[in-house]
């Protein structure tokens, strides 16, 4: 029990200590995570309307192969993503391996199928009188999907934030393409790795603790955009 | 249209939502260009014992600023950086397994090949060492380990320190195969922990178990061998790109230079050294 009060204060004095390798670290997660999400959604939510839209067999089997992909393990994300940078892989000339830039791709990918999943699922899910309607009011397809959005946004925003809290603390992407690399690519996930293995209980713990605030953060943020809690 | 559709609910923000992405977008690729980045950049593969020991933290950054080149380090297992380096993905390696890095050059994957700086291993155990090995030599100690069964902590990853550990296991007789005999699979650290956590007996580099000794209950427990010797070679990836590859000669003249092997001499853990120089001239 020692050991255990002993790391969190330590973890508590790392944090006011304002250690800059740990927020550059921090920071770096979430704008790493933050951009790969904005491209994920601006594809994602869309796809996902669109699927919404569909129906037969075809599509059914297309759902359950996205939701099944919700499944992927970073790793092997990371890896695949590790063959396409290699600089024998096929995306190799570009340079992209053991940059930001490599781990904002992995997190894409591991965000899209959450996304259209998630965001299938609440348009799904909304009351069938809002599509008469629409179509009763003969609308455009811009003006059908911004309401498809406005009517299921509860839904859009679980999507986003379980997308966004997967890639804020996943660890197999960016350690495989990302590489841990001090003031470059070291995200708080893997950091957080490297310390534990360490031993630096107390700063492991100190990362985790800034890792869930950021979450909190975060979700705050979106809530205030959502409006949410006035609905 | 959505105000009509304001039945369902209240309209979301477009107007809001618009700003927010955009300023999220600018703020995040501002930031992406506010890391550090040098122009130019060299990728060394390294073990993490010379990353855990702190030994690059205390003789890289010197060289990033006089040479401008920012040297991105990416700690892994000696097995893992000979393979970055035969893939091309780094410009350096610098490891701990002779016959590996040999065989690293014969297959033309390196140009050149530098011996910088060597440590020791350590069979390290209990502090109540239950199977009595303290102070005998290192076979006689792994065989007594592997008679009475007891649990041992093996890397199990293909890196410098776990090759030794199967060459020294080979020499008592093959590969151990006990219940008590665990693979981790994961780094010097990690591994430690596991072992001190089930008071299980290991080998480890001298320099990862200094920099942890505060945190492990596990002693150091055979005498010194030749058979512990641990020797760190440094190689100059093959390459076609011709800057790339005279800043991988560059950095490897500086690893060997005498200042830095000087450094590498200097370079202490609470009073103790971990890394011996190879390339400083005898004694003056």
């Amino acid at each position: 029990m020692a050991f255990f009060l002993e790391g969190l204060t330590d973890a508590v004095q790392a944090l006011l200590r304002l250690d800059p390798q740990v927020y550059a670290a921090a920071w770096r997660s979430v704008w790493v995570s933050s951009l790969a999400l904005l491209l994920a959604g601006s594809v994602g939510v869309p796809v996902g309307i669109a699927l919404a839209r569909m129906s037969g067999p075809r599509a059914r089997l297309l759902v359950i192969a996205i939701r099944a992909s919700m499944a992927l393990p970073t790793v092997f994300i990371g890896i695949l993503c590790y063959g396409l940078f290699s600089r024998r892989g096929p995306l190799g000339p570009f340079d992209l391996l053991y940059t930001p830039w490599a781990i904002v791709i992995g997190e894409l990918l591991l965000a899209l199928p959450i996304l259209i999943a998630l965001t299938h699922g609440a348009i799904a899910a909304l009351d069938p009188r809002v599509a008469e309607t629409l179509t009763t009011l003969g609308v455009s397809r811009w003006q059908r999907c911004r309401t498809y959005v406005s009517e299921a946004r509860r839904g859009i925003v679980v999507a986003v934030l379980s997308a966004y809290a997967r890639c804020v603390t996943e660890l197999g992407i960016a350690i495989i393409v990302g590489g841990n690399i001090k003031g470059r690519t070291r995200t708080l996930a893997t950091a957080t790795a490297m310390e534990t293995g360490m031993g630096e209980f107390g700063r492991g713990l100190a990362m985790g603790l800034l890792l869930l605030l950021t979450a909190l953060a975060i979700s705050f943020a979106i809530g205030f955009l959502s409006r949410e809690e006035r609905t | 249209m959505t105000e009509i559709m304001g039945c369902f609910g209240r309209p979301v923000r477009w107007g809001v939502w618009w700003r927010g992405c955009c300023l999220a977008l600018g703020a995040v690729v501002g930031c992406g260009g506010a890391d550090p980045q040098p122009a130019v950049s060299l990728r060394v593969a390294v073990t993490t014992s010379t990353r855990d020991s702190g030994l690059l933290d205390a003789i890289v950054p010197p060289y990033e600023t006089a040479a401008g080149v920012r040297v991105d380090i990416i700690a892994v297992g000696t097995g893992r950086a000979l393979q970055l380096g035969r893939a091309g993905d780094v410009d350096v390696v610098l490891v701990h397994a002779r016959a590996a890095e040999e065989a690293f050059m014969r297959d033309g994957h390196g140009v050149r090949r530098e011996d910088v700086m060597y440590n020791t291993f350590e069979l390290l155990g209990p502090t109540d060492d239950p199977v009595a090995i303290g102070g005998s030599d290192i076979l006689p100690a792994l065989r007594r380990i592997a008679t009475a069964g007891a649990p041992f902590v093996s890397r199990g990853d293909s890196s410098g320190t776990h090759q030794r550990e199967l060459a020294l296991w080979q020499a008592v007789g093959g590969r151990p195969t006990w219940s008590g005999f665990v693979e981790s699979g994961q780094g010097m650290g990690p591994s430690l922990l596991m072992a001190h956590e089930m008071q299980a007996y290991i080998l480890s580099d001298r320099g990862t178990f200094l920099s942890m000794r505060g945190k492990l209950d596990l002693l150091p427990l055979t005498t010194p061998s030749p058979l512990l010797q641990n020797p760190y070679g440094i190689i100059v990836v093959k390459a076609e790109g011709g800057d790339r590859l005279q800043r991988a000669h560059e950095f490897v003249d500086y690893m060997i230079s005498v200042p830095t092997q000087r450094r590498i001499a200097d370079y202490r853990v609470d009073g103790e050294v971990l890394f011996h120089p190879l390339r400083l001239p005898a004694k003056s």
